[in-house]
This record gives C-alpha cells, structure tokens and sequence, in this order.
C-alpha cells in the first residue's frame, strides 16, 4: 500500500501543477494516469498545436507546455503511476482507499481529481459484433506483432498508427488497408512509402471504404466493408485492426459517489472540494458557477485545493501562507537555499 | 435570430433559436440536446461534436477546412455529409439549418 498526503488523478497541465503547489507547501503526493505519458491533453490531443493564452507565455505548444511544467516540477521528488487507469476509491476509517486498474492500492486523505474529460480510451469499430473478437481477433494497438505472421490483417485508419502498422506488417503478413477516403493524414512520407508498397502488390487498399459487418466463428473469418456508393465487398481477415484515435471516457469516476452536472464535478469554489470530503476535483472535469475551461483556471483551482489539503494532511499544524520570494522554507524546498 | 433543428438518432426534433456567432455545437451543448458531446470545448480536436448536414444544406455551408476532415476519420460512422458542428458557424445564412446527430460520438 502507497501511503501519500495527496494523490492526484491526471497528468495533464492542472494535475502537474497541482503537484508543484502541494510539493511547495510541505505534502508530499502522487500522480496516477491512464496514458502512457505525462501531459493529458495536451500531448494526446494538440502536441503541436500553439496556445496564447497561458499567463506570461505568449505562445506555446501543448508539448512546450507540458515539458516546462515537468521543468518546474524538478526540484521535487513525484512517483508518476503512468497507464494506469484508477478504479475504485473508497473511505476506510480515515483515509481514501484508492485502487487502479494493476492493482496498485493507495491510502491518502486527499484524492485530487484532475482528469479533464475522463480517461483516454481507444475508438473502436461501430459494429457492435467486434466485441466478441475484441483482444482476440480484434485490436486497436498492437502488443505482439509475431501473432500476425503469415495471417491475413484488415488494417483501418487514416493516420499515422494505421499507415506504420501497414508499413509493418506487411513484410510478413497481407495486408488490407482500409480508409474512409483518400487522403491519409499521417506523415507524407509514410503515406508515400504505402503507396510504393500498394504499388508493388505488398498491401491492398480500399480507400472510401468503412466496416460494417464481421463474420466469424469464435475466430474473425471474414469482414464486410462498404463504400461511399453503397458498393459491397467482403474481405477474408484473420485479424482486424482498428485506429481511430482515442476519446475520453468519464469511466469509473462516475461510481464514486461525487455530485456530476453531465461529465462534469460538482465543485465549491474554496476548496475545489467535492460532496465527499477529502475529494477534489480541478481543471476541466470540474464545475461551478462561472467556470472557463482554460489551463489557467486549472492552475488557479489546484492551487486552493492543495491548501485545502493541508488541513487533511497535517491536521496539528496551522499552515501559513509565503511567498517564494522570500520565504526561506520555500526556497530551501525548491532547492534555492541549504 | 436564426433557427436550427436539431435531429436525435431517436428522431426527436429539437428547433432552437440559436444566436448569430455561436456555433452549431455551442447552440446543442447550451440548450441541452443531447448527442453532442463536444468533449474538447470547440478545438477541432476530439470529434464529439458530429453530425449529419442534409445534402442541400451540406452544400451551402462553408467548405472545411483539412483539420476537419482528418478529425472527421475518428467519427463514430462518417458518412458523405458529415461535420463537426464546433466548426459551424451560425449567421442568418443558416437560418433553417436542420443536423442530424448520429447515434454515439464515439
């Protein structure tokens, strides 16, 4: 069992700074994230993209944003538990249960959730029926590519983990890429490299086709796809793979007993605690009256949680506000002072 | 101020005035009509905001822009006319605009 001041659900942009103002006023914390990387949207959704509206930036990507706000986080010691997805959070006689998806269990007072809109999940194939194939025949990334030797593999997608895998698999599989249009979105290069394949016979394409119907006894056997004509075909697979990004799901959070206005928690606007002392919410996946889901309002709102956990935290001690200008405690915590 | 109907995948027809600037997604999340997601808050960077355009309307709205169409491969079920209503922008021109939504964002 983890024992920690405060944990915090999310890795995004609030959810690093909220670390930064916890490490600074004396708690100790953790981080949990179901990506497999540190940055949240930033890095999932908009990596490249500049933002102008972070305080005293006048330009930055969500890249440059997260790799400054990991930066400013340096002068501390934080355990990241990254792809891992929490599950359950529960009261013992004092503290907060929290148990993830591996089984990692940790005991804290103060749960801080900063999970934007929920936990990134895999797009799957609207075809209900994939479900009986899903991590045996069907897959939406790829863990061990030896399984797909010799087999037949229905790629679908646009981007760059569809056009990679094509690339990939071909050498050894046969290839069937299918698009819902012509244009590909991932790497020029990439999509040049397919087509010299598609050219020599190494991968087939159907482009403006979209699955709607598998077939398949306990193994995938078959796969129709269907053009934007209405055009039929039908495809032997052994394997499908779908890539088609990744979407937020509110997922478990949804059964831990917090107040939800749709997607979102129910927050005051003191504590950024929610109806469950102890546990807060910040940054996008929060609401209140007024709230702009802005990174800064996220900054603003883990700041104040963070002083919120203090109490919990070190219920003997009263905690004074400083500066770090010129608190020396402050300064000897970021490293600034022996 | 312009109006906009909103069809459910249940068929439920949903007419809301809609003011001039907003978008067609703004105009579906803010009178609560339900299947427009909108999980990003307007940044062409999620595709829970999709819905249908009937192929009249479809051609009259402004063209897309490439973001667009890349978001609009991770769609639940892209078809012809399909597009973000995030990147719809209501004026007196769309006065009439009829979506439809699809049955999930994803």
């Amino acid at each position: 069992m983890n024992k920690t001041d405060a944990l915090i659900i999310g890795a995004g942009p609030t959810g690093l700074f909220t670390a930064h103002q916890l490490k600074l006023i004396g708690l100790d914390c953790e981080i949990v994230d179901n990506l497999d990387k540190i940055g949240g949207q930033c890095i999932e959704l908009y990596p490249d993209k500049p933002i102008y509206d972070i305080p005293a930036v006048p330009e930055c990507t969500g890249e440059e944003l997260t790799k400054n706000l990991i930066n400013q986080l340096k002068p501390f010691d934080i355990k990241f538990h990254l792809s891992e997805r929490v599950e359950e959070v529960k009261k013992d006689d004092v503290n907060w249960i929290v148990k993830t998806n591996s089984g990692k269990i940790f005991s804290t007072p103060n749960v801080i959730i900063a999970g934007g809109v929920g936990s990134f999940e895999p797009r799957k194939f609207p075809s209900k029926e994939c479900e009986k194939f899903e991590n045996k025949s069907i897959f939406y990334s790829v863990k061990d590519k030896k399984i797909f030797e010799g087999k037949t593999v229905a790629i679908f997608g646009g981007g760059d983990s569809a056009l990679d895998w094509a690339v990939e698999l071909s050498k050894n599989s046969k290839v069937n890429l299918i698009h819902r249009r012509d244009e590909f979105r991932g790497a020029q290069a990439t999509v040049n490299k397919m087509h010299t394949l598609v050219k020599e016979g190494k991968i087939n394409l159907f482009t403006k086709y979209q699955m709607t119907s598998v077939k398949g006894n306990g193994q995938l056997e078959s796969i129709d796809i269907k053009n934007d004509d209405d055009e039929m075909k039908n495809i032997k697979a052994d394997y499908a793979l779908g890539f088609f990004g990744l979407i937020m799901q509110l997922g478990p959070i949804a059964n831990w007993g917090l107040n939800l206005d749709k997607k979102t928690i129910e927050v005051d606007t003191e504590k950024f605690e929610t109806n469950q002392k102890g546990i807060y919410a910040v940054g996008d996946i929060c609401t209140y009256p007024g709230k702009l889901k802005l990174i800064l309002s996220g900054f603003h709102e883990g700041a104040l949680a963070a002083r919120a956990c203090f109490k919990l935290a070190r219920p003997n001690e009263k905690y004074r506000f400083e500066f770090t200008t010129t608190s020396s405690s402050l300064l000897k915590r970021l490293g600034k002072k022996e | 101020m312009p109006k906009i109907t909103y069809v459910t995948s249940e068929n439920e027809t949903h007419t809301i005035d809609v003011d001039n600037g907003l978008t067609v997604m703004e105009g579906a999340v803010q009178n609560d009509i339900p299947g427009i997601d909108a999980d990003c808050g307007g940044g062409m960077a999620c595709a829970t905001c999709h819905v249908y355009v009937t192929q009249d309307w479809f051609d009259r709205l402004p063209k897309k822009e490439d973001g667009e169409e890349d978001m609009l491969d991770m769609a639940f079920e892209p078809k012809k006319n399909s597009r973000l209503s995030c990147q719809i922008v209501v004026s007196d021109d769309l006065d009439g605009l009829t979506v439809n939504i699809p049955s999930k964002q994803g």
